[in-house]
Formats: C-alpha cells, structure tokens, sequence
C-alpha cells in the first residue's frame, strides 16, 4: 500500500513540476513550487512508513517549515519588490 | 524500490536544471532553484544521509532562495538577451563537468561493503560502542561531525561564514530609503544602462 502511495506521489510530483516548469504567470509557479514541496514532504514521510522506520518525521516537520518560509519571502518580494522594506524604515530615515 | 524512487528523483533533478537554464524570467528560475533544493534533499532522505538532506533543504531551499531575493532586488527580473551563445564557456564547462565524474570514479559506490571506512578493523566498532562515552549525545553521526570530524565541520562553516561576507559586501548593508527607491548608488548595482531600466525596475 505504501508502494502504490510512493508512486502515486511521484506521478503528482511530476505534474506539479510540469506546472512549474511550464506556468505562463510567476504565480502558477509559485503555486506548483509550494505543492512541490508539500508532496517531497509526503514523499519523506511516506518512506520513511515504507522502510520501517518513520524516525524520519521531524525533518518532514522542518521541510515543511523552510516551505513555508521561502514561499513567504517569495510573496514578500512580490509585493514590495524588495526584501527589506517595510513601515519600520520610516523612522530609520 | 527505494533505488527506482532515487532515479525518479534524480530525472525530476535533471529536468529541473534544464528548465531553470532555459528560463528567462530571472524570479521564476529562483522559485524553480527551491524545487531543485527539496528534490535533492529528497533524495538525500531516500538515500539515508539525513544530515546532509538537512543542510541542503535549510540552506539551498531556505537562505540561498533568501539571498538570491535580496541580490534580485538590486537588478533587473530579466536575463538581458545575449546574441551569440559561447562555445568557448561551453567546452569549459563541459570539460570541468566530465573531469568532476571521472573523480568520482576513485569513490567507492554508493552502500559498498569494502570502502576504506567499512573494511578499517576498528573504526566503526570504535565509534559504536565508544563514542557515547566519549562524546556524549546518542546519534553517532551527530558525534562524528562534531567532534571526530570537529575541524573538517568548523572548516565548512568558515567556507559558509566567507560566502555570506561576500555576497553582503557585494550587495552593501546599506537600506534604502522608501522615497528614493532607484539604487543607482547602491554598491552592488550594475549600472543602469538607460532611464527606462531602472523605471521597470520598479514596477
């Protein structure tokens, strides 16, 4: 069961790196990145049942989180065009 | 199994690459170079070197997309089109490439039971039944890397520390203000080559 999972997740994420690859607007891509990411995810985790040692989980957990992360400062520099900008420069200056 | 999921892995590697070569849209390529960090740290899981998935996931896909960012917002988001495409950098690298897996010809193959490391009389069966005692905390690998291995780890995070300097002195710390948003002056800026640059620049 856990085989047919493994593979059923590669087939998803061959489509969301299709997307990825082939998204004609930045947030297709970004969109398919962060799928990407939650299925290399499931993917950690899937194996880690599937080898018999699911000691593996917490580094699915800080996957998830850097995930996360890089999606936010991704989507920050969208808005802003600039990773450093924010309310607090007006006081600075 | 788990060696037919590393080759999935690592062809989802090689398309990714390709596309990240391809594209244009230098925003894009950086998302895509998120998608490269995670397979290959993927694949590092899948391969049972957790630590070295660790590192890949936490600075490939967490601080170089970060840095990659923070160097995106001083240039433009387009790769400037070229005319001609190199041969000469071409073969460079072609050649480095072929030198590169011809070194990796000496290493011993992936899980083999005769490396230098398995075939030591004492080495592993030192570090087993010693290196609780020795070191301390229960993970064997942790104990190798950070203290059997301590120079080798330090020696790597001084190369880590150095490329950080580098990039912040290249990209300057200093912040621009929100009402004087061109960085003509800022210290990394490739210089503007004409108005309508740097006005798209801003947009």
């Amino acid at each position: 069961m856990f085989i047919a999972a493994t593979i059923a997740l590669l087939i998803t994420m061959a489509l969301t790196l299709t997307r990825a690859l082939l998204g004609p607007t930045l947030f297709d891509r970004l969109l398919a990145v962060n799928s990407f990411g939650t299925k290399v995810v499931l993917l950690i985790a899937v194996h880690g049942f599937m080898t018999g040692r699911p000691d593996f989980l917490d580094i699915a957990l800080v996957y998830s989180l850097i995930n996360f992360i890089g999606t936010i400062a991704v989507l920050k520099f969208f808005e802003y065009d600039d990773l450093g900008s924010g309310a607090y420069q007006e006081d600075d200056f | 199994m788990d060696t037919f999921i590393v080759l999935v892995l690592l062809t989802f590697l090689a398309i990714t690459a390709i596309g990240i070569i391809v594209l244009r849209d230098l925003l894009g390529a950086v998302i895509l170079l998120g998608v490269y960090s995670l397979t290959a740290a993927g694949a590092f899981v899948v391969m049972d070197a957790v630590d070295v998935a660790f590192t890949e996931a936490a600075v490939g896909a967490g601080i170089s997309t970060i840095l990659f960012l923070g160097a995106l917002s001083f240039t433009r988001h387009e790769q400037k089109p070229r005319g001609h495409d190199s041969w000469v950098a071409l073969v460079f690298v072609v050649v480095t490439g072929g030198l590169l897996i011809y070194g990796t010809l000496d290493m011993p193959y992936y899980g083999s039971a005769d490396s230098p490391s398995q075939t030591h009389p004492e080495l592993a069966v030192r570090y087993i039944q010693e290196s609780g005692t020795e070191v301390g905390p229960p993970n064997i690998v942790t104990s190798v890397l950070a203290s059997y291995r301590g120079y080798d780890t330090l020696g790597e995070t001084v190369v880590v520390f150095a490329a950080g300097v580098a990039v912040l002195s290249l990209l300057g710390l200093r912040r621009r203000r929100p009402e004087d948003e061109a960085p003509e002056d800022a210290p990394g800026d490739i210089p503007a080559a004409d108005p309508q640059d740097s006005q798209r620049r801003k947009v």
